[in-house]
C-alpha cells in the first residue's frame, strides 16, 4: 500500500519510535518503524532469545455488540462456541468464500461484546463489510484510536508480570482485562512470532507510558516491522495480501484448522461447498537447499521445469540461519519432501516442500 | 599505490596495478541492512561497465551489484559465502566482492573519487 507522506497516519508511539532511532517507512497508510539501530537480524534473534516490543497500533481494533453470533455470517470460525476469556483466530470471507482478511476475536469474561482485531491495511473495508453484513443483528464500533503493543519472546511473561502482577498465569489464547503500569488494558496471550507472548490493547494516551515501562526492562528491546515479518515467516504464519487474499479459499490456504468442527459439519459459511471440495492448489512451506533466499513472486517449477506455483513470502530466517519461503503449488506437489525448483534470477534453485512452522512454536499451553 | 573510485550505485573499485577490487560502500551496506547471502561471479566471466556482476541479499531484499568498469573477473571473495556478514562489518575491506582485470582503464578514471562520492552521498 502506498500513500503520500502528508497523508500517512501516526500511532501514539510515533515520537517514541523517533527517539529510539526507528527507521520510519510507509506501511498500510501509517508511518511505522521497519527497524531500529540494532537492525532486523539482531531484533529478530533478540525476540527469540529474550523479549521484543512491537507497536502494532496500526491494526484495526473494535467491539461487536448485539447478536454477536451473527459474526458467523462472515467467518467460518466457531464464534458461539468461544468460551469466556478466550481469543480465537478467524478468517473473514467474502460472499464467494474467498479470504477477505484474517482476524482475532475475543470474548472477555462477563462482557457481551466481542473484541476484534483486524489487519491494518484492510481495516476500513473490513469494518464496513462486517457492519453491512450484520446490519440489524449486531453493530461494530471501530476503536482505531486505541493502541496495541505486542510483547513477544521467552522473557515476555516475566517482564509483563512486573507491571501487571498475576498476568503470567494466563495461558495461550486467553484474554482478560488487566492493569499494566497503572493503565487499563485488554491483554491476550497471543502474538505473531511463534513465541510465547502477549498483545496489549490500551487507550492511545496510555501507550507511551506503558511502552516506556516495558522497555525499561533490560530484556525488552524495541522491534520493527522487518523482524516482525521474518519472525512470522519462520513461524509459518500468513501475511494478509501476500499469503492469503481474495483469490484463495480457506482450504487452498491450508487454514482449515481455523474452521470450527460444527461449521464444517453444517457447511454454513460462504463458499462452503467449494472450500470443502477438492482443491487444485495448496499453501505449503518451502526450504531452499542453499543459502540464497527466494522472494515473493518467484515462480515454483517441478523438476522438469514446468511452472507449478509461486512463492508468496520468502526471505532469510535468522533463527534457522537459512532461507525460508511459503507459497502455493499444485496439490500433487504439496507433500512434505517433494523436490522442486524456485526460479531465482532466471535460474532454478533446488528446494523442497517442508512442514511449518519452520521454527517450533513455544506457546504457553 | 592504489587508487579508489566510486559509482553512483554505491560500489567502490580499487586499482592496484593491473588488478581492480570491487565492493559496496559503507553507505550501501548500511542502507541494505544485514547481508545474509552473496552471489559472486565466476572467474573468467566478462563484465561490462554498469552490467550486473553480483547479487547481495539482505534480510529485507535482493540488490544487484554492478561492475564499476568492464573487464574479466579474476577471482571472487568466497569467504562471503560462509560469512556474508563481513559485507556489513568491513564493506570497504574484508567485505570485497570480486577482482577484475580491466579492459579499459579509462572507465575507471572517469568514476567519482572519494571527495566527489562523499558529496554525492550527502546530496541524497
Amino acid at each position: 500500500m502506498t500513500s503520500s507522506a502528508d497523508t500517512l497516519r501516526r500511532t501514539p508511539l510515533y515520537a517514541l519510535h523517533l527517539e529510539l532511532g526507528g527507521k520510519m517507512v510507509p506501511f498500510a497508510g501509517y508511518e511505522m518503524p521497519v527497524q531500529y539501530p540494532a537492525g532486523i537480524l539482531k531484533e529478530h534473534l533478540h525476540t527469540r532469545e529474550k523479549a521484543g516490543l512491537f507497536d502494532v497500533s496500526h491494526m484495526g481494533q473494535g467491539f461487536l455488540a448485539g447478536d454477536t453470533a451473527a459474526l458467523e455470517r462472515v467467518t467460518p470460525a466457531d464464534v458461539t462456541g468461544l468460551k469466556d476469556g478466550m481469543q480465537r483466530y478467524g478468517l473473514l470471507l467474502n460472499d464467494g468464500g474467498t479470504i477477505k482478511d484474517d482476524f482475532m476475536f475475543s470474548r472477555l469474561a462477563g462482557e457481551a461484546d466481542l473484541y476484534l482485531v483486524v489487519n491494518a491495511g484492510t481495516k476500513e473495508g473490513d469494518f464496513a463489510f462486517i457492519s453491512e453484513k450484520l446490519k440489524g443483528a449486531a453493530s461494530l464500533t471501530p476503536r482505531f484510536d486505541r493502541a496495541l503493543l505486542a510483547l513477544q519472546g521467552p522473557a515476555a511473561a516475566a517482564a509483563l508480570e512486573k507491571l501487571s502482577p498475576g498476568i503470567s498465569e494466563m495461558t495461550f489464547m486467553q484474554v482478560r482485562r488487566a492493569s499494566v503500569a497503572g493503565a487499563p488494558a485488554i491483554i491476550s496471550r497471543t502474538g505473531y512470532t511463534g513465541e510465547d507472548g502477549f498483545e496489549i490493547s490500551l487507550e492511545g494516551a496510555d501507550a507511551e507510558k506503558v511502552a516506556r515501562a516495558l522497555l525499561a526492562d533490560p530484556d525488552v528491546m524495541p522491534i520493527g516491522l522487518g523482524a516482525r515479518d521474518s519472525l512470522r515467516l519462520e513461524a509459518g504464519l500468513c501475511l494478509y495480501g501476500h499469503d492469503i487474499d481474495e483469490s484463495r479459499n480457506p482450504a487452498q490456504a491450508s487454514l482449515m484448522w481455523s474452521i470450527g468442527k460444527r461449521r464444517k459439519e453444517a457447511g454454513d459459511f460462504p463458499g462452503a461447498a467449494t472450500t470443502m471440495g477438492a482443491q487444485t492448489i495448496k499453501r505449503v512451506g518451502i526450504l531452499p537447499d542453499g543459502r540464497a533466499p527466494a522472494r515473493e513472486g518467484a515462480e515454483i517449477a517441478d523438476k522438469s521445469g514446468r511452472i507449478i506455483g509461486k512463492v508468496t513470502s520468502g526471505g532469510f530466517g535468522p533463527s534457522l540461519n537459512a532461507p525460508v519461503a511459503m507459497g502455493y503449488v499444485e496439490t500433487a506437489f504439496a507433500t512434505t519432501g517433494t523436490e522442486i525448483d524456485l526460479m531465482v534470477r532466471g535460474k532454478p534453485l533446488p528446494a523442497r516442500i517442508a512442514p511449518m512452522p519452520f521454527v517450533p512454536n513455544r506457546y504457553r499451553r | 599505490m592504489s587508487e579508489v573510485r566510486y559509482t553512483d550505485q554505491h560500489e567502490w573499485i580499487r586499482l592496484d596495478g593491473e588488478e581492480a577490487t570491487v565492493g559496496i560502500t559503507k553507505f550501501a551496506a548500511e542502507s541494505l541492512g544485514d547481508v545474509v547471502f552473496v552471489e559472486l561471479p565466476a572467474s573468467g566471466k566478462a563484465v561490462k561497465a554498469g552490467g550486473e556482476a553480483a547479487v547481495v541479499e539482505s534480510v529485507k531484499a535482493a540488490s544487484d551489484i554492478y561492475a564499476p568498469a568492464g573487464g574479466t573477473v579474476t577471482s571472487a571473495n568466497s569467504a562471503l559465502e560462509k560469512e556474508p556478514s563481513k559485507v556489513n562489518e568491513d564493506p570497504e575491506g574484508e567485505g570485497w566482492f570480486f577482482k577484475l582485470k580491466l579492459s579499459d582503464k579509462g572507465e575507471f578514471t572517469k568514476l567519482m573519487d572519494a571527495a566527489a562520492y562523499a558529496k554525492f552521498v550527502e546530496s541524497l
